[in-house]
């Protein structure tokens, strides 16, 4: 008692302890009223709670006769997210010099280039997936499309900023040298930039992996086909098997993805 | 080196062969899709501003979700730091009990927990919420249990050394060093979830797109794309903010 006494009254003398709770009371008000507007309460979540808790309980029972069918409707995630990430990372390959201050042919076209890979990027691959599901019919080809163009982006703005780190030095010497233009951007671009551009691709494939799992859910194709189906008729014990499908995989391909990561750079 | 590389090539090739066939891409298919995508492209122009309007309590509500299931997940995330922090977890199967819920939260990605949410209580924001509560949580505690087992372990030892009791020493030697990092990942989930919050809706968990989902639905392009517009505005206006505020922070 008579430590908890004693110690707000040395901690109140601080110089600013003031401003602090002034700003945590400023945040819960803000936080009150954002809770009112979306009609969040502790009641509301204490009552969903146990039923809640009867489907977690029904989850953690999956359905193993599904297990066949998550298992390919994974391998398809997989492959949309593997032939996603190499759309990406090609059309991203030109974009990322285009954009690059050090190699780009002028500064108004290395702005352009950015400005390029921030528009693709800001798209997220949900809507993009949808609009390919309208284009291409729902199926897994409408999933690739839409992560490519997303990871060309994405990938894009990443490989610039490694171009832009790039030591001129070998550029610079082979140039001196009287190579042309190609026999430098082989030479001395090149094999600078090849092994992270490869680790960010793959870094980029584990997000992937899981965006594939997701777009199922608007038609895109994989395992979320399964799950959306599962979802509409409440089969929560086949929702369970897909996610411990998607769970395993996820996991398997972050730590092989890290592992390779780590040789290549 | 020369012949493992031409192997690993050959390993890929083989490996984008099988997969290009398994989802049945191939030049002359993405070729003849391509009008389709630039019809609707087209059916887009030009985008009706009429909508907005309608928008602004929308976006409010989507950006209430992103506080509100941020907050909650920062909050829920305290208890489990400690927990997944080696140098301050006392029993070691606490600890990689917490880890291992951690790993396994994180592996689920967002659209899957409010699709599943949205099954549960309903279509509507409160599935939203709760996604983004459980994801934050997951992302927060992991993020900062890893900088709290970095830590300058010299004022907890000093603090157990004076015989100062658990609550003390997390609270005088713990809290001082972590809050900053804390709150930086705080905010940096924070713009995590206010771009997912937008998207959520496309699975029902309400928002903005919901009302996006709906336009497309009823095939409304020029309206869809006017939200798409001013959805990706107010996403690249608070990305700017909050990385303004962590500056400062950090």
């Amino acid at each position: 008692m008579t430590s908890q006494a004693s110690t707000p009254s040395i901690s109140l003398t601080e110089p600013g302890r003031w401003k602090r709770w002034l700003g945590v009371a400023l945040y819960a008000l803000v936080f009150a009223w954002a809770a009112r507007g979306v009609e969040a309460s502790l009641v509301r979540f204490l009552e969903g709670l146990p039923l809640l808790a009867r489907i977690v309980w029904l989850m953690l029972l999956p359905d193993w006769t599904w297990a066949g069918r998550s298992l390919r409707g994974m391998v398809v995630s997989v492959q949309v997210a593997l032939l996603g990430t190499t759309l990406g990372m090609v059309l991203a390959f030109p974009l990322a010099f285009l954009a690059s201050r050090n190699i780009s042919p002028h500064g108004a076209s290395s702005y352009v280039g950015k400005q390029i890979l921030n528009l693709i990027r800001t798209f997220p691959e949900i809507i993009l997936a949808i609009f390919f599901v309208a284009a291409y019919g729902p199926g897994a080809l409408a999933g690739m499309m839409a992560i490519g163009l997303h990871s060309t982006g994405s990938l894009g703005k990443l490989y610039a900023e490694v171009v832009e780190a790039m030591d001129p030095g070998p550029l610079e010497a082979l140039h001196a040298a009287g190579a042309s233009r190609v026999k430098v951007f082989w030479f001395a671009v090149l094999p600078q930039v090849l092994p992270e551009f490869l680790a960010l691709s793959l870094y980029r494939l584990e997000i992937n992996a899981r965006a594939a799992t997701v777009l199922g859910l608007v038609g895109a194709g994989g395992i979320g086909t399964i799950m959306v189906q599962a979802l509409q008729f409440r089969r929560w014990e086949v929702v369970g098997m897909a996610l411990l499908v998607i769970v395993v995989a996820v996991t398997v391909i972050d730590t092989v993805s890290a592992a390779l990561r780590r040789r290549l750079v | 080196m020369k012949t493992r590389a031409i192997l690993a090539g050959v390993a890929a090739g083989g490996l984008y062969a099988w997969s290009a066939a398994a989802i049945g891409v191939s030049p002359r298919v993405l070729w003849e899709g391509l009008p389709n995508f630039f019809a609707l492209l087209g059916d887009m122009f030009p985008p009706n501003w009429a909508v907005l309007p309608v928008l602004v309590e929308p976006i409010v509500q989507t950006l209430q979700m992103a506080l509100v299931g941020t907050t909650q997940g920062a909050l829920l995330a305290v208890p489990l730091i400690l927990l997944a922090s080696r140098n301050v977890a006392r029993q070691a199967w606490l600890y990689y009990a917490a880890r291992g819920l951690l790993n396994l939260l994180r592996t689920i990605p967002e659209l899957l927990y409010a699709a599943i949410l949205v099954a549960v209580v309903g279509i509507g924001p409160f599935a939203g919420i709760l996604a983004l509560t459980v994801f934050s949580m997951a992302v927060i505690a992991k993020l900062t249990s890893e900088s709290l087992e970095a830590i300058d372990p010299g004022p907890l030892e000093a603090l157990e050394a004076a015989g100062a009791n658990r609550l003390k020493t997390v609270r005088y030697a713990v809290v001082p060093q972590v809050l900053p990092t804390y709150l930086s990942y705080t905010l940096f989930v924070f713009e995590i979830n206010v771009r997912v919050s937008f998207i959520l809706g496309l699975v029902g968990a309400g928002g903005i797109g919901q009302v996006l989902l709906t336009a497309l639905n009823l095939f409304r392009y020029q309206s869809a794309l006017a939200i798409i517009v001013v959805t990706l505005g107010a996403v690249v206006l608070i990305d700017t903010l909050s990385v303004r505020v962590r500056q400062r922070l950090v």
